[in-house]
């Protein structure tokens, strides 16, 4: 599905990043948590937060998220803004709650995506 | 390794404080970008960015105030969270997934899930911790590039 | 539709409150931010998150919530179950993360907007 089609399907603002909306994803994370993002998420996927801070913005970057869908129509700040931009992650915005964004995506054929193990061979020696 | 081995390498240094979320993550995308430039393999950055960003919330929720470097070495990037703070009492248990001693602040600003540690190690090559009660916590993470660099 | 039909549908882990499985589900929501659901979540609502402190059930319970499910396997607190059970409100757990709970619920509940 591409950023467009996630635009029309959550009834959203592209606010940050209308050039990339032929852009595609497959899969999606939901979240308020960074924490959990940062430790559970696959890079490439959609975020789907209510979180709308640079934190959200920042651990988009640090894990090559394709795009951020803010929801519950939450306000955003221009730092926020701001930040996405000079960071290059598109952002949408919808009024819909996370549950409606989240069943939507995933009856339009998005999956979810955890990240189970991380690295799977690792030297464990003492520094 | 003693850092005199590898201090040489240095390649930024940060300050974090205490309290200031506004900041967190700042110095995760300042790293990345860094690497960007030096043409790093992306997912060594990531994992190098996800690191950083914990360590920041770390220090951040917990301590009053931190230092964060990082060393670019030929064969790996050494990662090094220095703090001036409460300390961790039971490592063991601070580094169980789940474990949290986050308050309702740190929760409504999207972290203390209990998951920091325990992903810093994750996404670590070499990981060790060390801290004292009242002093503070030393948190040092490698990562070999293993020829991606 | 009924908890109970939900909690077998996505085959979820009851941790208390087995007697009020009875209940009817008016919707769901999702959201990690107490503060968030606290104002925008509704009565009926099958609360979806991946918190698993204790104060969630004081949110459950102040917006009548039919049950919790807790997402990614995450283990709630003893302290939360305890409440939990107390205040009467189920607590159900999953295996799969946030995204593939909500959208699996969703697909139960509404069916037609696939």
């Amino acid at each position: 599905m591409t950023l467009s089609e996630v635009r029309d399907l959550l009834e959203a603002d592209v606010v940050i990043g209308g050039e990339k909306l032929d852009q595609e994803v497959h899969t999606a994370f939901g979240a308020d948590l960074m924490s959990d993002v940062l430790a559970f998420a696959r890079s490439g996927c959609l975020l789907i937060t209510g979180l709308a801070n640079l934190q959200s913005v920042r651990t988009a970057y640090a894990l090559d998220i394709a795009a951020i869908v803010i929801c519950r129509g939450k306000a955003l700040a221009d730092s926020f803004l701001e930040t996405a931009k000079e960071l290059g992650i598109p952002i949408l915005w919808t009024p819909l709650i996370m549950f409606e964004s989240c069943g939507r995506l995933y009856q339009a054929g998005i999956t979810g995506c955890v990240r189970e193990i991380l690295i799977e061979e690792k030297t464990r020696a003492k520094i | 390794m003693p850092r005199y081995e590898y201090s040489r390498y240095l390649q930024g240094r940060y300050e974090v404080h205490g309290r200031d979320f506004v900041d967190a993550g700042l110095v995760s995308s300042q790293i990345k970008k860094s690497l960007k430039d030096k043409g790093i393999h992306e997912d060594i950055i990531r994992r190098i960015a996800i690191i950083a960003f914990e360590a920041e919330v770390n220090i951040i929720s917990y301590a009053t105030f931190g230092t964060i470097s990082y060393y670019l070495l030929p064969d790996s990037i050494v990662f090094e969270a220095i703090d001036e703070g409460q300390g961790i009492d039971d490592i063991e248990q601070a580094l169980e997934e789940g474990f949290s001693t986050a308050d309702d602040s740190i929760r409504e600003m999207g972290f203390g899930a209990g998951m920091g540690l325990s992903n810093i190690k994750k996404s670590s090559d070499v990981f060790e911790i060390t801290s004292e009660i009242g002093r503070g916590t030393c948190v040092k993470s490698i990562i070999m590039l293993n020829g991606k660099e | 539709m009924m908890l109970e039909t939900v909690s077998e549908r996505l085959s979820l882990k009851c941790k208390c409150c087995w007697e009020n499985l009875k209940r009817e589900v008016t919707g769901g929501y999702a959201g990690d931010l107490l503060s968030d659901v606290m104002a925008n979540s509704s009565a009926g609502n099958i609360w979806v998150t991946r918190q698993v402190h204790q104060n969630i059930v004081a949110v459950a319970a102040l917006k009548e919530h039919a049950a919790i499910v807790i997402v990614q396997g995450a283990t709630p607190e003893k302290e939360t179950l305890d409440k939990a059970t107390k205040e009467g409100i189920p607590i159900l757990v999953a295996d799969m993360g946030e995204f593939e709970v909500v959208g699996r619920l969703h697909r139960l509940l509404y069916p037609d907007q696939g």
